[in-house]
């Protein structure tokens, strides 16, 4: 039960939001903002935990996005049938790239490239192909039904995205305390060593990825709910792949609540930075890489990781201040 | 002698033109120190590298309780019972050493409570009692190989390699370390040591095997040896058995 209570307190702070406000500006926020966070919880079981770090998570977002959309719009299936599905579908993604490229000994940068190249490759196929909407996209229907996944209220789709952020937290809280969990952090931390104490290397970062996969999918599913529409430059474009890494980088990798406070911290910065300069195009992503620069310069463990660094250096500084000063009165 | 846990039969293995190991055999038992020395370059840690999965030998075989297991990954041996140390010490330099330990116990243990329990053992067995909550970048030279010898035994092998524990240790912290070696062979596992620290190998190792060039050159009793002129001449080069004089040349 360890470690639940701060996730329980959290989510319910969260949770009460809609209460103080029902503001579509602060929801609106909120919403984004979460869905960033889940994408960006997914990078981070592999990349935080496992410390394999993709460059093409958009390859599971856009899946998760597309298959929702597609059996919607061409196969009439109901839409939480279709969100379950694209969940899947992004797994199965998952399962595919991390086979390929962790069986062909990708590491590092090599990984990184490889993985881009397959979302790059999923956007021009989706660009071009009918049944993605080639340039055109897809729309859903606008059916405003529980039962259709859409409602009329924004405060409902915020406790949705609030509820799987809520199991992904979770679900990184139990990695951690797990088997599989600690064969996940010694192969990012020396993956021979982890191989000579019986670690399958192989099968743990591909296992890995099939479950950061199946969450950053689940984020590219809730946004075609959201927004009611995709194209190839949304679902499988650089910019979801850059803020689901950048997010947990910032707010602190392989730690649970890294990727929410990252993607908070980065959402509101890009606001700010609107709010102040107005919509001068491509401004939030200069200031997403500047806070990234800052953040790897004077913060490499994230701003959890290093909240965690500056109260253990506070707790040493009591005790030896508690020392000195009996050492004092004694003398 | 009973049926050897481990043997090595003929085994090579060479990178580009260089025969690092070449046709060399050895063999091991439970309760048993068995050493394997020679000079810089003889292919010592290739042949653990071999033994332990990480490289596939060109030619020959390793069998191990009474299966061949040539070219079968790391992780399948260690799971088989074969766990070894690096001799350039492999930490999860982000961990503690708790967590480090945990990892090897996690092998046999599924539970998270359970492993937990089993690695503080082993760390307390080997001396890391005091040190199990300190990361394990923060520890000394002697203490990171105890480290590594206390993530090895915490798989609960049966076969040990241990490349070069000794090395870089004072001669009190080798003295510190020697019985807790003797005390694991006495507990029934196999142990193979690497080691350039020649007391040591006398006063632990029963039985030697010499290795130069790739191939196993003298094996025995340390004593028999250490007074071989072929493995003199191996580390001090040719002629220097006779120079030594009639007291250590056969």
């Amino acid at each position: 039960m360890r470690g639940l209570l701060p996730i329980a307190v959290v989510v319910a702070g969260l949770a009460a939001v809609p209460l103080a406000t029902q503001s579509n500006v602060v929801l609106n926020f909120l919403v984004v903002a979460l869905m960033i966070a889940l994408a960006g919880q997914g990078w981070n079981i592999l990349g935080g935990y496992g410390g394999q770090y993709s460059f093409g998570h958009a390859a599971f977002f856009g899946t998760g996005a597309y298959t929702t959309a597609i059996l919607q719009v061409h196969c009439d299936v109901n839409a939480w049938l279709g969100f379950l599905a694209g969940i899947a579908a992004g797994a199965a993604a998952g399962a595919v790239i991390g086979g390929l490229a962790f069986r062909a000994g990708l590491r590092s940068s090599y990984f990184a490239l490889v993985t881009l190249a397959f979302a790059e490759v999923l956007r021009i196929f989706a660009s071009v192909a009918s049944i993605t909407g080639a340039g055109v996209g897809l729309l859903i229907k606008l059916d405003l039904h529980p039962q259709a996944f859409q409602f009329r209220s924004r405060a409902i789709f915020y406790l949705v995205i609030l509820a799987l952020v809520a199991a992904s937290l979770i679900i990184a809280h139990a990695l951690e305390r797990s088997r599989f969990g600690a064969w996940l952090v010694a192969v990012r931390e020396n993956e021979d060593a982890a191989r000579a104490l019986g670690v399958d290397a192989t099968a743990v970062k591909v296992v890995a990825m099939v479950i950061s996969a199946a969450i950053t999918a689940a984020a590219g599913c809730f946004y075609v709910q959201y927004f009611l529409f995709v194209d190839a430059p949304i679902a499988y474009g650089t910019w979801i792949s850059i803020e689901a890494l950048l997010t947990p980088i910032i707010g602190g990798a392989g730690t649970v609540f890294g990727a929410l406070i990252g993607a908070l911290v980065v959402k509101s910065i890009g606001e700010g930075a609107k709010f102040v300069t107005g919509d001068i195009p491509g401004l939030d992503l200069m200031t997403f890489g500047a806070v990234l620069v800052l953040v790897i310069g004077f913060a490499p463990r994230g701003l959890v990781g290093t909240f965690v660094d500056a109260r253990e250096a506070l707790a040493r500084r009591v005790v030896s201040m508690r020392k000195s000063v009996r050492g004092a009165t004694r003398g | 002698m009973a049926d050897p846990l481990l043997s090595v039969e003929g085994v090579s293995c060479g990178f580009g033109g260089l025969m690092a190991v070449n046709d060399a055999s050895l063999s091991a038992s439970a309760r048993r120190i068995t050493a394997l020395i020679g000079p810089n370059g003889a292919g010592k840690t290739t042949l653990f590298s071999i033994i332990s999965g990480f490289l596939k030998p060109s030619a020959g075989r390793v069998l191990y309780d009474g299966a061949d297991v040539t070219g079968e990954p790391p992780h399948r041996l260690a799971r088989r019972g074969i766990a070894r140390t690096f001799q350039i010490v492999q930490p999860f330099a982000g961990l503690s050493v708790r967590d480090n330990v945990l990892v090897g116990a996690h092998l046999r243990h599924r539970q998270r409570a359970a492993a937990e329990s089993a690695a503080e053992a082993v760390g307390r067995e080997i001396g890391l009692g005091n040190l199990l909550d300190r990361p394990a970048n923060a520890l000394t030279v002697a203490a990171r190989k105890r480290l590594e010898l206390a993530r090895a035994l915490a798989t609960e092998p049966k076969l040990l390699l241990l490349d070069e524990v000794l090395a870089g240790l004072n001669p009190s912290e080798i003295n510190d370390i020697v019985p807790v070696i003797r005390a694991l062979s006495a507990r029934g596992i196999a142990i193979v040591m690497i080691e350039h620290v020649m007391q040591a190998v006398m006063s632990l190792a029963e039985h030697v095997f010499v290795l130069a060039e790739g191939r196993v050159i003298a094996e025995g009793s340390p004593a028999r040896v250490t007074a071989d002129a072929r493995v003199i001449e191996a580390y001090l080069g040719h002629g220097a058995a006779a120079k030594l004089g009639g007291a250590n040349a056969l």
